[in-house]
């Protein structure tokens, strides 16, 4: 048969392309391990020089601090990973977290699931605005988002009307919440490190999950094997707004004083650390434990430099150069690697 | 041979756009087992069929009978529920994931608790890839495989869907002959084992290899079902334009000069080694090999796209190095790129901007205004000289047919005036009309005193159109021949790695 | 004649729709007050926008090849604070202006060479940048605020040309308009901006040198956004790290606000104009009205998303009136093609 002749000709090449293909494979385990590396060499250089920051009492400060961007974050992993951008997060947050404080203001006994309940439907209701006019009416997602960022600002503003809350406006028991524990963990790790978790799951497990990235990848063929594109897409969007807005109401929590530019510009801190975290900004590869990884190494960039008494006006710079380090990094692997291939093969 | 029940039937198919019918009561038969070819003029209405089957369109009328039985397709998924799989032209899978995610994208097997079972999607692309001899595995990442090997996945995806009818779309566009040969031998696997094929080529040879019957649409029409021993390649090719054609390659003679371009040794790792050639006045050199043997990449070094890493390039007999095509268009070479939607055409641009695009600057005055008339006058010299069809010199490149974008991009080159031209897949996916004008056109531009290199993967074409052929294999040249002395055989020989000296 | 007629035919439908929303505005302006149709009130709209309106121009180019520079505000707010250092450690302003043109320009160049050269996202890029620029700014100045500027330099940040109320830096808008009107929409070189931000890899194959003019506009860019942090120091006699924080937002806004495609190929200096126009008077109308600035953020928000939309929409009304005409190839080669 005609077969058995095309079986010789390729055998030669058949061990060494095979060889080679599992080393792509692994290159987006490599960027995971690249970035434990990162942060495990941040961690001894500050460690070293200040043993303090090592104890247990400061990485769970670190982790505190970063657990609200981290929910954000993974909502922005599953947008960039469909080859979206959701630049409105930061003012998603803002309006939750004061319209969920300025509510419990006016109702201090209102029962304290009702009001998270109350945060998670406004995020995911501004959430699926977006997502309706970017999957249904075809508008750029940097386009739709830029508008919202704008307009859920304002919203936020106009409610406000230069007016606060404060820690004495609301009951105790909800500024409590942030420093609960459950099982000797903090309420605002744990509930992060679930969401992580549950979000890693789906991304890996679900058809769903892996038609985010096969969109991400390549749209059209999305749409020709019959995968609905706007629906998923539509999903992150309004996943996006959901996390969003349970993090408004964490950070009203957290930081018991809320005003009208509570969170503001933290859409490009939630979008540095996802690409920090190897999330490709064109979609189709990147993981939520990367986005988490990028969330933790920018998180314990800004506590090493604060515990070691850099300037604060340092943190700024480090963050910027952070971010491209990363991608230059990254797209300099991806390159000698894709080299390497197409050399391999002629030879 | 085919059962007396046909598998698919196509009943009185109509479909409109607007007030244009581009199929107008189509029908014919699918059986299962047989290898059945559909052929027409690009805009014969293939397209549109192949999109109804694939449930991409609805007809407007007429039906589609599966067993016996009409069935309505609402959308892609459905059609490939019932067992109807498409290969389209270009491989449309996803770079970054792997070869089983691709294949099972959207039916994922399932396990417990409706998670995706890894391990057992793993094990089943990997049979399948066994079945089709696949020498990559089910966890190679998509990116690193090649054309051929990306449309292999396209093949086992239908082999995983329990698929009745099989439609290819120019599945064989951008394979080399070799590939075209594997290919051809799954096909009669699964012809063998009782799935129709519906097949869309434009390479004669190909049909009369591996089809059965034949069907051409001609204008929307349905024109003929025939077995293909009872057509021949002319009447096949009268069928499809309604008229006789008189000759595929109208080759003329050109009075041939001295070497313009020579190269030497060219060099470039991981794309080609020690590369020679010249090429003369009034000369048309073809480049045969398979895709991939590296002749596009010794085209893009030559027009400074890529930089070679030892060789030289000799120009009128003096050494030039380019690094960028813009020096190498000062140089007056030219290169009509293989892939004339990403690298020749500004498709939102009308036909005169395209036409002039490389000359803007030499049009405009020193505040670097652009003489319009004087575009305008170029625009429409080309426009009638290439025959270009369309409404206008205003009208937008995306809206013309493939014949008249590729005579925009070469009409762009001839723009540039250049010495030496060089035409990659200067006919591919194009209908045999323009094809017939295309090449009209390269030999007289021959005949006007261009040195021409024309790389091209269809060997008739080489054969016909080249006063000298060089063939490239995997990166090196493995022959050359005169136009006397070349023949199929030989040449591809030498395209298949062996080297005609040595044997 | 031949001009204007070329330039209605370039009107499309977002154009007009931009052109009667600003005759709404400035008519419902001047209902509610008198004052908001005379000369001051627009000598002080513009004043309000010396700054975004050159950046916008800049803007607009680098996004109609297709990139995007995020990092303008603080490459603004990086000269202002250079301005700000070097006058206070005693160089002579001019000289001081010179340097911190030229760090604007240098932080150009380093995006553009990280697009590039590297290959690198300009949204990514320029993302990072935003904040390496920002921190840069910290780092030079920390939070000093340098304000003890001469009066002939203050002057020219808010004054207007005597005798007339034009602001003095209307003119610098002026003439960069006037340049940019010849370059991009007279000139070959404004051919191959659109060809590029349509093309790219045709644009390369055709000999325009793609990453050469990539790298340029990035340059002018930061050229533009270091004026723009001069004019910034000038208006309001003040250099401090935190200078327009955020503006990027803004400057894009107004450049799709105007009809130019973030997908890059498409746009006009005619739209942006229009949107400039229609933004800053309905900033001020609203301003006017005691709306504070968020709150107008609002509508300027809701306008960005139109502009994508309404076309959208008119297109698709279009194509079922034209569906009817269209020959069926044509159809089926657009679905095809993304």
């Amino acid at each position: 048969m005609d077969t058995e002749t095309t079986v010789n000709t390729h055998v030669t090449s058949k061990a060494s392309s095979r060889g080679l293909a599992r080393m792509v494979a692994r290159v987006g385990q490599i960027r995971e391990l690249g970035l434990l590396a990162v942060l495990g060499v941040v961690v001894a250089f500050v460690g070293v020089q200040e043993p303090r920051f090592l104890a247990l009492s400061n990485i769970e400060q670190i982790l505190q601090s970063i657990a609200i961007i981290a929910i954000v974050a993974v909502g922005e992993t599953l947008v960039i990973l469909s080859r979206n951008v959701d630049l409105s997060v930061g003012s998603i947050v803002g309006l939750s977290a004061f319209a969920s404080a300025d509510l419990l203001k006016g109702n201090p006994s209102l029962n304290l699931w009702l009001v998270f309940f109350f945060g998670c439907l406004l995020g995911a209701v501004l959430g699926a605005i977006n997502g309706v006019l970017i999957s249904y009416a075809g508008i750029p997602s940097i386009v739709v988002t830029l508008g919202t960022l704008n307009i859920y600002r304002g919203i936020d503003f106009a409610i406000a009307q230069g007016s606060q809350v404060n820690a004495y406006d609301v009951p105790e028991s909800f500024l409590s919440i942030a420093a609960n524990r459950i099982l000797g963990i903090p309420l605002l790790i744990g509930v992060a490190a679930v969401i992580a978790i549950v979000a890693s799951y789906l991304l890996r497990f679900s058809r769903q999950g892996r038609q985010v990235y096969a969109i991400g990848s390549n749209p059209d063929a999305a749409e020709i094997i019959g995968i609905r594109k706007a629906r998923i897409v539509f999903s992150t969007f309004l996943l996006s707004g959901l996390l969003s807005g349970l993090a408004g109401v964490l950070w009203a929590s957290r930081f018991a004083l809320v005003d009208s530019h509570a969170a503001s510009g933290l859409e490009l801190l939630v979008i540095a650390a996802v690409v920090v975290g190897g999330v490709n900004i064109n979609g189709g590869t990147g993981s939520i434990l990367g986005a988490m990884l990028g969330t933790i190494i920018l998180g314990t960039i800004q506590s090493g430099l604060e515990i070691l008494r850099f300037s604060p006006f340092w943190l700024q710079a480090i963050y910027g150069a952070a971010i491209l380090i990363a991608v230059t990094l990254d797209a300099v692997i991806t390159r000698r690697v894709g080299r390497l291939l197409t050399e391999r093969r002629l030879r | 041979m085919t059962p007396a029940q046909p598998l698919v039937e196509l009943r009185d198919i109509t479909k409109r756009f607007g007030d244009v019918e581009v199929l107008h009561h189509v029908s014919f038969q699918l059986f299962a087992g047989e290898v059945h070819a559909l052929v027409g003029e690009n805009g014969a209405g293939k397209s549109t069929l192949v999109k109804i089957l694939a449930g991409v369109y609805a007809p407007d009328s007429g039906s589609i009978l599966l067993d016996g039985e009409p069935v309505i397709l609402h959308n892609p998924s459905q059609a490939q529920r019932l067992g109807f799989a498409v290969i389209h032209q270009q491989p449309s899978l996803f770079p970054d994931l792997d070869v089983a995610e691709n294949i099972y994208m959207g039916r994922q097997p399932l396990g417990r608790f409706g998670r995706v079972d890894w391990g057992l999607m793993y094990r089943e692309t990997n049979a399948l890839l066994q079945r089709l001899d696949a020498h990559f595995d089910a966890r190679t990442p998509v990116r690193s495989l090649s054309i051929a090997d990306q449309q292999l996945i396209e093949i086992a995806k239908a082999l995983s869907m329990e698929t009745r009818l099989l439609v290819m779309d120019e599945p064989t566009a951008a394979l080399s002959a070799r590939e075209v040969e594997d290919l051809f031998a799954i096909v009669r696997q699964l012809r063998a084992q009782g799935v129709a094929i519906l097949f869309i080529s434009h390479r004669f040879e190909e049909i009369f290899d591996i089809a059965d019957r034949v069907t051409v649409l001609r204008d929307g029409a349905h024109i003929l079902t025939k077995p293909v021993g009872e057509l021949t390649q002319a009447e096949t090719v009268s069928a499809m334009v309604g008229r006789e054609m008189s000759a595929l390659f109208p080759k003329q003679e050109a009075a041939i000069g001295s070497v313009i371009l020579e190269v030497r040794g060219l060099t470039r790792a991981g794309e080609f080694r020690d590369v020679s050639f010249q090429v003369r006045q009034g000369e048309i050199l073809g480049f045969a090999g398979l895709v991939g043997a590296g002749r596009t990449e010794v085209a893009r070094a030559v027009f400074g796209i890529t930089q070679p890493e030892a060789g030289t390039i000799l120009l009128g007999g003096q050494e030039v190095h380019f690094s960028s095509p813009t020096e190498a268009m000062r140089h007056r070479i030219a290169y009509v790129p293989e892939d004339r939607y990403q690298h020749g055409l500004v498709r939102e641009f009308p036909i005169v901007s395209n036409v002039t695009l490389p000359i803007w600057q030499s049009l405009s005055n020193w505040l670097g205004i652009i003489d319009q008339r004087r575009e305008r006058a170029i625009a429409t010299d080309y426009y009638n000289r290439l025959r270009i069809r369309a409404t206008g010199i205003g009208q937008l490149a995306q809206s013309l047919s493939g014949g008249n974008q590729q005579k925009v991009v070469i009409a762009k080159w001839l723009a540039t005036n250049p010495r030496v031209l060089i035409l990659d897949e200067p006919t591919r996916g194009i209908d045999i009309g323009a094809k017939a004008e295309v090449h009209r056109l390269i030999s007289q531009l021959a005949t006007e005193g261009m040195a021409i290199i024309m790389i091209s993967s269809e060997l008739p074409e080489v054969l016909a159109m080249s006063d000298r052929i060089l063939a490239m294999h995997e990166g090196r040249v493995t022959g050359e021949f005169n136009r006397n002395e070349a023949d199929q055989e030989r040449v591809m020989f030498a395209a298949m790695g062996q080297v005609t000296d040595g044997h | 004649m031949k001009i204007v007629r070329s330039a209605l035919r370039r009107l499309d439908i977002w154009d007009i729709l931009l052109v009667a929303l600003l005759i709404a505005i400035l008519v419902m302006g001047s209902i509610q007050t008198p004052y908001f149709l005379n000369a001051t009130s627009f000598s002080l709209m513009f004043s309000n926008f010396s700054e975004k309106s050159i950046m916008i121009l800049a803007m607009m180019l680098i996004i109609i090849v297709g990139e995007i520079d995020l990092s303008v505000a603080s490459i603004l707010g990086l000269s202002s604070a250079i301005l700000g250092f070097l006058f206070a450690a005693g160089w002579p302003l001019w000289l001081a202006m010179l340097a911190a043109l030229i760090s604007g320009g240098l932080a150009g160049l380093f995006n553009g060479l990280l697009v590039t050269r590297v290959g690198l996202p300009s949204l990514v890029v320029t993302l990072g940048t935003l904040a390496l620029f920002r921190g840069a700014a910290y780092i030079v100045l920390g939070d000093r605020g340098i304000s003890n500027y001469p009066d002939a330099f203050t002057q020219f940040g808010y004054g207007t040309i005597p005798g007339t109320l034009i602001p003095w830096t209307f003119l610098v808008f002026a003439a960069l308009t006037a340049i940019i009107a010849l370059v991009l929409h007279g000139s070959w070189v404004g051919r191959q901006l659109y060809a590029i931000g349509n093309n790219r890899e045709a644009a390369r194959f055709a000999g325009i040198p793609v990453a050469r003019i990539k790298l340029l506009l990035f340059v002018v860019s930061g050229l533009v956004a270091a004026l723009a942090g001069i004019i910034f120091t000038a208006r309001f006699s003040s250099s401090r790290a935190d200078n327009a924080v955020g503006f990027e937002l803004d400057v894009i806004t107004v450049v799709l606000l105007g009809g130019v495609n973030i997908f890059g190929g498409r746009g006009t200096l005619l739209g942006v104009l229009l949107a400039l126009c229609t933004v800053g008077a309905l900033r001020s109308a609203l301003g006017l009205a005691d709306y504070p600035d968020q709150v107008q953020s609002i509508i300027v928000g809701i306008l960005l998303i139109a502009s994508t939309l309404g076309p959208n929409l008119v297109r698709r009304v279009q194509d079922a009136i034209l569906r009817r005409r269209v020959a069926p190839e044509q159809t089926l080669l657009q679905r095809s093609t993304p």
